[in-house]
């Protein structure tokens, strides 16, 4: 029985349908929530959790369906009716004007366009953001906040609008563990003040801890309604995925030689991205390297250089023993780096362009043109090779990869950077936004290239990922590496304090 | 030198700089707005010409002056609507659409004009805005020449500026509007409408253009000519650009650059234009205008979602 | 509304679109023609008699088309890569200016048209070539400074033809001195009046086609244009793409020039283009960018401009409706285009 069982009920989702093209991102999706009460929304990436939010906060338009807040029926595709009823939302990715400060970014929208200013809006956010324990400074501009902050900036937009419902979607991606337990917080001393939360989310462990009732959606529909406390995590596992969860766990090996070493490696920093501070890093053969960390703290920064974009401004860089003095993309592919980019669909591939001309984007120079001419025969079968050798589900080489699943692209950029048989592989959150098959196939992939001896480097936000995974892990924060830790050295929660900056020495930890 | 510093102590220079600003100050203030909405408006050139020709044709068939400038401002709004239209909802590419609507609004000029006049050879003249005399400042030696002798539309720029400063940045309007072209998600989640912010701005910014147009018509020259916008449309885009999208920092540039305007004019009856080719003179501002633009690429704070279509659907 | 898009466009869609925006400015020609107070059809009938109803017609038609095709070209290249050359029209003044510089008597034949020819490429290229290393050094619009040195080209080629190249014996004109026979481009058919820069051109057409289809350069083009972060990240030199993409627009551009001198005019005067580089962007968009796509909008734009002076002689429609045909259809076809990838939808 939930803790706020016969409480009013504050909203009501009934049956909401809705579909992309072919894709049905939510098929008759019913859902209620109460006041006080925390529902979490778990599921799969893909499953339709942020659609539904999308749907209910106006952003979409439902095919089918209807929306009920406080017992009145919701208009569709209007978000200003939604705030106006009491909804408010904190969008996974932040929905701030870095160029406003503080003040502005919540005062936005609450005002009739000609009106002058509220005159204690200040006096407001300033209140709020002691009763709920969100400090943050009113006249700060948003673009020089930390992750946690512009979080926190969004929850007050909310709360200035006297929001009785809060929809967080995937708030504690951005988190480390310990500021996860911050919000928490404050999650608590919203619910205990009568506000209802719904908390998004795929990550088990979070749920039980903050959710009073677990709603788990597969492929757009409900496929379970659960009390928190009469469950456990395995069986909301089984819920969301449908079966029994089997990912691949890489046993421990004997670490090989060195093939890349970075010494004390320094990149500028981008405004409030940090660059690499002194950062030393070995990859050995047959082992896996994982990269924790909370996202946004010189991954991005690292993963350049190694890719080859990005040449350290100060320490060195070496290959294979050999010191690096001319760094380029091509560079590193002519030196057996394998890349597997953060980003498949800006940084992976090319959308409009099909599968044979993303097959050969890395190597057209050195393998399918001579004298400048294009092979395209050549290309072709290497396409088709890929395809046949890693399971890319397509109509053709002639397919535009835009029309593929995130999986089947995911695969193809694999090929694409296993097919020159590399001995480096950096591997950007190669599994993020996957279904779970998808994920199997590429980490198996790479523990595959691990054995036969290469060298890879993991980067995920995912912390789960990184300890099933990795020999050695290392965290990031702040653009500092901290020092290798070995396979099951470490628990989730002393590497989240390596992750908030809190165990470097002599740390400024922000 | 004495003849530079000769012409920078006249009053009537200074009288020409405002003068030749104002056009410029309209125009600027149109495609500022635009642009901090997130919208390069390159339809600038042709709006202008749309602009100066509906004033002067309005004028001419017997409406007053104010009544050109209002059907100057409408023009503007109408081709605002086109472009914004197809850049904003359809989100298409705002370089080619612009250039399109450049295109089309000067072809549309020079088409009406021909239709209305088919046989002038000669375009007819009207009565144009008047200097107004204000009592006291105008009468003031030297200074009522060079700063209290200009035409109530002159004015009137000034006062758009102030109203653009204000409105940008001390209402809520405003501040959407900075919002919406630095992040329309952050519009969106707050319950306000990026399309209709977006085509507002576009089309309140292209009436400025269209006035500013209308500038040359209804206030400096008496009369229309095909080629009378000559580039002053693109000038407005480098001079945004130099301002660094702050209203403030626009109009200084736009009467500095009119200050360089007004000097190669007096320049060219010099000793130095007996030497120098007049083309040298005539090109000066555009040259000016490649330099400002690398003089501030380093530093200028370009809204961050400019050139960026917002579609909610994208997934 | 938003915008979603299509995974498989019917053959239809993909070719009825087009046709339907070309459908739509015929549309607001009889619009137009009946404000103008004239019939339609009669006005419409009249611009294809004055394009293609006679040989002299159709032989001024193609005429007309020459620059186009060029222009057309460059502007194509160059928005392949999403390089946004706005400065054709600049590019052609400058090979024309090295046509005269070549070819009134400091070469002989018979390499003078290839040398001019070589000549005008590299003054185009080297022209486009400031506005983008401002691009990639300094992140400066592209599309300003190359529509800004416009201006300055314009008045600079007004200077030399009232200065250092100003014709003797022009009376006054502001022209050039004419080119030596030498230098002139031959006609393709003896009596008729079309010369080889036409031939030239569609010529131009092919090898821009294998350029892009068969050769690496080609393929970075393209992908630099679609996705400069893939492009980059996969290790094509971006920014040296970009340089030859303009060195490439740049040239075809001044070849515009080149042929309209060499050609037909035989000198340089201040109407040699009456925006040709301009017309050159319509040219492309409605080919959408394909290069042999440019030399069939080349002669169909042209045979407008060309059918538009003829129609307006007979019935009074002022000849700017040409003008206004090609905005509106530029218009129509990139919506047209967006609506083959992406279809309108609620919410």
């Amino acid at each position: 029985m939930s803790k706020s069982e016969g409480a009013e009920v504050v909203l009501r989702l009934d049956r909401i349908s809705k579909s992309f093209g072919a894709l049905k991102a939510n098929d008759s999706v019913s859902l209620t929530l109460r006041r006080g009460e925390v529902v979490a929304l778990l599921g799969e990436n893909g499953a339709g959790k942020t659609t539904l939010m999308n749907i209910l906060f106006g952003h979409y338009v439902a095919d089918d369906g209807e929306v009920e807040v406080f017992g009145q029926p919701l208009p569709p595709g209007n978000p200003r009716a939604a705030l106006a009823a009491g909804v408010g939302m904190v969008h996974q990715h932040f929905t701030l004007a870095g160029n406003l400060t503080v003040l502005e970014n919540i005062r936005l929208g609450t005002e009739h366009l000609w009106a002058r200013r509220h005159p204690d809006a200040r006096g407001k956010v300033e209140r709020l953001s002691r009763d709920f324990g969100l400090s943050v400074h009113p006249d700060a501009k948003v673009c020089r906040l930390s992750v946690g902050e512009r979080q926190r900036v969004e929850i007050l937009k909310a709360l200035y609008r006297d929001a009785r419902i809060l929809i967080l979607d995937e708030p504690t991606a951005v988190l480390t563990p310990q500021e996860s337990e911050a919000l928490f917080a404050t999650l608590r001393k919203a619910t205990g003040l009568g506000l209802s939360v719904i908390f998004i989310s795929h990550k088990l462990h979070e749920v039980m801890a903050i959710a009073d009732r677990c709603i788990v959606l597969r492929h757009g529909r409900v496929v379970g309604e659960v009390d928190t406390h009469a469950t456990d995590k395995g069986a909301l596992a089984a819920m969301m995925v449908g079966g029994e969860l089997s990912l691949p766990r890489a046993e421990a090996r004997a670490p090989g030689k060195v093939l890349m070493q970075l010494d004390s490696v320094t990149t500028p920093d981008h405004g409030a991205v940090p660059g690499l501070k002194q950062v030393s890093l070995a990859l050995r053969a047959g082992q896996i390297t994982g990269l924790a960390g909370v996202s946004g703290n010189g991954q991005a920064a690292l993963a350049e250089v190694i890719a080859g974009l990005a040449l350290p401004s100060a320490g060195t860089l070496s290959l294979h023993d050999a010191r690096i003095t001319d760094w380029s993309p091509r560079v590193a592919l002519s030196n057996g780096v394998g890349r597997i980019p953060e980003d498949r669909h800006h940084q992976g591939s090319i959308g409009d362009f099909d599968l044979t001309e993303n097959a050969v984007l890395e190597a057209y120079r050195t393998r399918f043109s001579r004298r400048g001419w294009m092979n395209w025969r050549a290309a072709r079968a290497f396409a088709q090779e890929i395809i046949a050798g890693y399971d890319v589900r397509c109509p053709g080489p002639e397919t535009r990869i835009r029309l593929l699943s995130g999986g089947n692209m995911q695969k193809l950029i694999l090929g694409r950077a296993m097919a020159s048989g590399p001995d480096i592989i950096l591997a950007n959150q190669p599994v993020r936004g996957l279904d779970v098959g998808a994920i199997a196939y590429v980490q198996g992939q790479l523990i595959a290239a691990r054995d036969r001896g290469a060298a890879v480097l993991l980067i995920s936000e995912d912390l789960d990922e990184i300890m099933g995974l990795s020999d050695v892990i290392h965290v990031i924060s702040q653009g500092r590496l901290s020092p290798g830790f070995a396979r099951g050295s470490m628990s989730a929660a002393d590497l989240g304090l390596w992750m908030a900056g809190q165990k470097f020495e002599g740390a400024d930890a922000a | 030198m004495t003849e530079i510093i000769d012409i920078l102590i006249s009053a009537s220079f200074w009288a020409a700089v405002i003068r030749i600003a104002s056009p410029l100050i309209l125009a600027t203030m149109g495609e500022l707005i635009c642009e901090r909405a997130g919208v390069l408006n390159l339809g600038i050139e042709g709006i202008m010409v749309i602009g100066a020709f509906t004033g002067w044709m309005a004028v001419y068939q017997g409406m007053p002056l104010w009544g050109g400038v209002a059907v100057a401002m409408l023009a503007g709004m109408l081709f605002g609507l086109l472009h914004s239209t197809l850049t904003v909802p359809f989100g298409l590419s705002q370089h080619v659409v612009g250039l399109g609507v450049t295109l089309f609004a000067t072809a549309a000029a020079s088409f009406a004009y021909r239709l209305m006049l088919p046989e002038v050879t000669s375009p007819p003249k009207i009565q144009p805005f008047q200097p107004l005399d204000i009592p006291v400042l105008s009468d003031l030696p030297w200074l009522g020449q060079a700063l209290f002798s200009q035409t109530a539309l002159t004015w009137a720029a000034f006062a758009v500026a102030g109203i653009v400063a204000f409105t940008l940045y001390r209402t809520p309007l405003g501040l959407a509007v900075r919002a919406v072209g630095e992040n329309p998600a952050a519009v969106e989640a707050q319950g306000l409408s990026v399309t209709g912010l977006r085509m507002g701005a576009v089309m309140v910014g292209s009436g400025l253009m269209a006035v500013g147009g209308a500038f040359l018509t209804l206030s400096a020259f008496s009369s229309f000519f095909f080629e009378m916008v000559n580039g002053r449309g693109w000038i407005c885009i480098a001079l945004v650009v130099f301002g660094a999208w702050k209203p403030g920092k626009a109009v200084l540039g736009a009467i500095l650059f009119a200050a360089f305007d007004a000097l190669q004019i007096r320049l060219q009856q010099t000793s130095m234009g007996a030497v120098l080719p007049y083309q040298l003179f005539l090109a000066l501002p555009f040259i000016l205008s490649i330099l400002a633009l690398i003089l501030m690429s380093r530093r200028a704070e370009v809204p961050a979602a400019l050139m960026v279509p917002y579609n909610k659907g994208e997934r | 509304m938003r915008l979603e898009p299509i995974a498989n466009p019917t053959a239809a869609r993909r070719l009825g679109l087009p046709v339907l925006a070309i459908a739509a400015t015929m549309l607001i020609a009889m619009v137009l023609a009946l404000i103008a107070g004239a019939n339609p059809f009669a006005v419409l009938g009249q611009i294809a008699r004055g394009a293609l109803g006679s040989k002299l017609a159709i032989l001024e038609t193609l005429n007309r088309a020459t620059p186009l095709i060029f222009t057309g070209l460059a502007v194509a290249v160059a928005f392949r890569a999403k390089l946004w050359n706005i400065g054709a029209e600049a590019q052609l003044y400058a090979g024309a200016i090295l046509t005269v510089v070549l070819g009134t008597g400091a070469l002989g034949a018979p390499l003078v048209l290839p040398l001019s020819a070589l000549a005008a490429m590299l003054a185009g290229a080297a022209l486009l070539l400031g506005p983008v290393l401002l691009k990639t050094r300094l992140g400066v619009d592209e599309v300003v400074t190359t529509l800004l040195l416009n201006f300055i080209m314009l008045l600079f080629v007004s200077y030399l033809l009232e200065g250092p190249m100003k014709d003797p014996l022009g009376m006054g004109w502001p022209k050039s001195p004419a080119l030596i026979p030498e230098a002139r481009l031959p006609r393709i058919v003896d009596g008729l009046r079309l010369h080889w820069g036409f031939a030239l051109a569609i010529l131009a057409a092919i090898v821009v086609w294998v350029i892009q289809t068969r050769t690496a350069l080609g393929f970075e083009i393209r992908a630099v244009g679609q996705n400069p972060e893939a492009a980059r990240f996969a290790g094509m030199p971006v920014n040296v793409v970009l340089i030859k993409t303009a060195l490439l627009s740049g040239g075809l551009a001044a070849l515009a020039g080149w042929s309209q001198v060499a050609g037909l005019k035989g000198h340089l005067s201040l109407d040699l283009s009456p925006g040709f580089g301009y017309t050159g962007i319509i040219v492309a968009m409605l080919a959408l960018l394909h290069p042999l796509g440019v030399v069939v909008t080349a002669i169909f734009v042209a045979g407008i401009f060309v059918g538009s002076d003829a129609m307006s002689r007979a019935a009074g429609v002022p000849t700017y409706i040409a003008d206004m045909l090609m905005a509106t259809a530029l218009l129509c076809m990139v919506l047209a285009i967006l609506l083959t990838k992406f279809r309108v939808v609620r919410g």
